[in-house]
């Protein structure tokens, strides 16, 4: 094989990552751009994708369906995310510390029911063959993609619609805003909020589903690490708008699939450094973005991550 | 009007106990559910943090750390900073104290231990102080960048271990070179705890005359209150900001350095232990106060401590005590609506009689 090629694979390798690995990472983000909408941060989110990716694993093992396996992880973040939106209701409750808490009791309760799920294996979310066109076996294995993908896509779509067309946007728009005018126009802000985290919750929980019911395909205690944070950051990146998550996502799933794909070609020095990528990225796209001059384009006015 | 001295001590005192205590309460509903006895749970809980004299060592050996970790969190947030990133700090200050044989010969005896913790240290607080530059430069919210540079800073430290400074001889676990015997930090005289727990004890005790006795800590807590106000009165608030991130990040650096020379006498991944994150909790809890730390660091190391015991005994998860700290942190934010209901309670019945008369 010459070294052209061995760039090729890697390059096609690593775009097809950017779907299987970007997928767990749009659904967070789109949960955590609804939640950040009106005005709260939910931090706690890599909690929420650590739990759903354990009940989503555990639903499918015991129900033989992959689709049960997703409902059941959406409903168990929507659980951890609503208890968020609470405990953010109370008075004098920071959202960033209850994010914090979250995290922990998110990753215990998912180490302390999952320790029964390390062996088995649970029937899989499909893939949908979008290379079947190529004889190249890279091409295809490179768009064998997520079933999730799509129903991701068709998500940023309509979350997109919703917020700019709806009555409904507006109003999670304007608690975001203004929660004055939220309040002046009779509209109850934690009851948006709540709503909004509980909502975004069970998006995340998709993402879990994702990443122990396809990539990497099987649950362990070190599934997850930060791609629920990173999510948050995305947001911040995407500029609070559902499409641009969508590209963030990608780009994000290309970088972490550089370390996989270099490994898969057998370069496998620096392996532990290819696989901070993503975490280097988003602390340098946050670097680039942020101001502390002027409040980010685009933030809702009453976030406090953007001030 | 203010309120009476008791009401403060109910709320810095009294409300975080109750918030506890409703955390192992719920641990043990959390059991029952499993089909555990829950006061058998509760008994193993404290009998395998604080039943006897190799209880009480496990216990204290665990908080030692754990101190450190926690004023990682608690000096930066008298800034304003809510910071998160102590795992990292602790690792890369374990890798310091390991590597610093690699550049110079540190000198045998105490000299060398303070040289390699020195260097721990250092490695933590510049960690720590670039997530302050960071904050105050560009506006990146330091949560955020903390954590991520905590998993930046445990990428480099298996990339380190694994590659470059791998000892040859460490086969199935990748570790440092372990260091030399004359550097190695021992027990206090009749105990059978490393000086790790003096060491915690004293930072936090230095921590809370910084923060209590001082200009400089009187300014700290001035900028975490209003940062404007501070800088319309002439504090330097970015250097101020930045110190206490710096300050924090040593402490937890130093921890890592300290279970070096105290425990694992290499840098090896039993380093990654989650200490980092169990020290948010503890800050939190101690309302982040340094002094109130140290009794806190304890109950939580005691927790850590009857972890193994809950798995042998019972057959529960290793998890068990994650979950219980999971439900001591929500518990304890939630316990913080409460903060001021009673001062506001008397002071309205204080009125109602003013009124009367």
């Amino acid at each position: 094989m010459t070294d052209i090629s061995i760039w090729m694979d890697v390059l096609i390798a690593v775009l097809g990552g950017a779907i299987r690995v970007g997928t767990p990472f749009l659904f967070v983000s789109l949960g955590e751009c609804l939640t950040e909408k009106t005005g709260r941060v939910n931090l706690g989110l890599e909690g929420v994708l650590v739990l759903s990716a354990m009940a989503g694993f555990g639903g499918s093992y015991i129900s033989g369906s992959p689709w049960i396996g997703v409902l059941a992880a959406g409903f168990s973040g929507a659980l951890l995310a609503m208890l968020h939106g609470f405990l953010c209701s109370l008075p004098k409750v920071s959202d960033i510390a209850t994010g914090i808490a979250l995290m922990l009791l998110g990753v215990g309760l998912a180490f302390y029911f999952g320790k029964s799920l390390i062996q088995p294996q649970a029937v899989q979310i499909p893939s949908i063959e979008l290379g079947a066109w190529s004889d190249s076996a890279q091409v295809q294995s490179a768009l064998r993609i997520n079933a999730l993908f799509p129903i991701g896509v068709v998500l940023a779509v309509l979350m997109a619609w919703m917020l700019k067309h709806t009555r409904w946007g507006l109003i999670l728009r304007m608690a975001g805003d203004s929660t004055d005018a939220a309040r002046a126009l009779g509209y109850s802000v934690n009851t948006v909020r709540v709503l909004a985290t509980t909502v975004g919750g069970f998006i995340a929980g998709i993402g879990g589903a994702s990443l122990s019911l396809y990539y990497p395909g099987s649950w362990n205690e070190g599934l997850s690490s930060g791609q629920g944070l990173i999510a948050v950051a995305l947001v911040i990146f995407a500029r609070w708008r559902p499409m641009h998550c969508l590209g963030a996502a990608l780009i994000f799933g290309g970088a972490g699939a550089v370390g996989p794909a270099l490994q898969s070609v057998g370069i496998s020095a620096g392996y532990h450094l290819f696989n901070v990528m993503p975490y280097a990225l988003t602390l340098l796209i946050l670097l680039c973005s942020c101001s502390p001059k002027r409040s980010l384009q685009g933030a809702p006015m009453e976030l406090k991550l953007a001030r | 009007m203010n309120a009476p001295r008791w009401v403060a001590v109910f709320d810095s005192v009294v409300l975080p106990l109750l918030a506890l205590v409703g955390a192992v309460l719920m641990f043990g509903v959390f059991v029952w559910f499993g089909g555990t006895d829950p006061v058998e749970a509760w008994t193993l809980l404290f009998k395998g943090a604080f039943g006897d004299s190799f209880a009480w060592q496990n216990t204290l050996q665990r908080a030692a750390p754990l101190m450190l970790t926690a004023l990682c969190v608690a000096l930066p947030i008298q800034a304003g900073l809510t910071v998160i990133g102590g795992e990292g700090a602790l690792v890369l200050g374990g890798l310091a104290a390991a590597g610093l044989p690699y550049l110079v010969d540190p000198s045998s005896g105490s000299m060398g231990t303070a040289a390699v913790l020195a260097a721990a240290a250092l490695a933590g607080g510049l960690w720590i102080g670039l997530v302050g530059v960071m904050q105050q430069y560009r506006g990146v919210n330091e949560t955020i960048s903390s954590l991520l540079m905590g998993y930046l800073a445990v990428g480099l430290f298996k990339h380190l271990v694994e590659g470059p400074m791998r000892d040859p001889e460490s086969l199935n676990k990748p570790s440092t070179l372990p260091l030399s015997e004359d550097v190695l930090m021992g027990l206090i005289p009749g105990q059978d705890v490393h000086w790790g727990l003096v060491w915690g004890a004293v930072v936090c005790v230095i921590a809370g005359i910084w923060l209590f006795g001082t200009t400089h800590g009187f300014a700290t807590r001035v900028v975490g209150g209003n940062a404007r106000a501070a800088r319309l009165v002439g504090l330097p608030s970015r250097r101020l900001v930045i110190t206490a991130c710096a300050l924090g990040g040593a402490a937890a650096g130093l921890a890592g350095g300290i279970e070096v020379v105290a425990v694992h006498n290499a840098a090896n991944a039993s380093l990654i232990a989650g200490l980092g994150y169990t020290g948010i909790l503890v800050s939190f809890v101690a309302r982040h106060n340094p002094l109130a730390i140290i009794p806190v660091a304890v109950l939580f190391g005691g927790f850590g401590a009857a972890g193994s015991m809950l798995q042998r005994r019972l057959d529960l998860p290793d998890a068990s005590v994650l979950v219980l700290q999971g439900f001591a942190f929500v518990l304890i934010l939630a316990v913080e609506a409460l903060r001021g209901r009673l001062a506001a309670k008397l002071a309205q019945r204080g009125a109602l009689r003013a009124e009367a008369v």
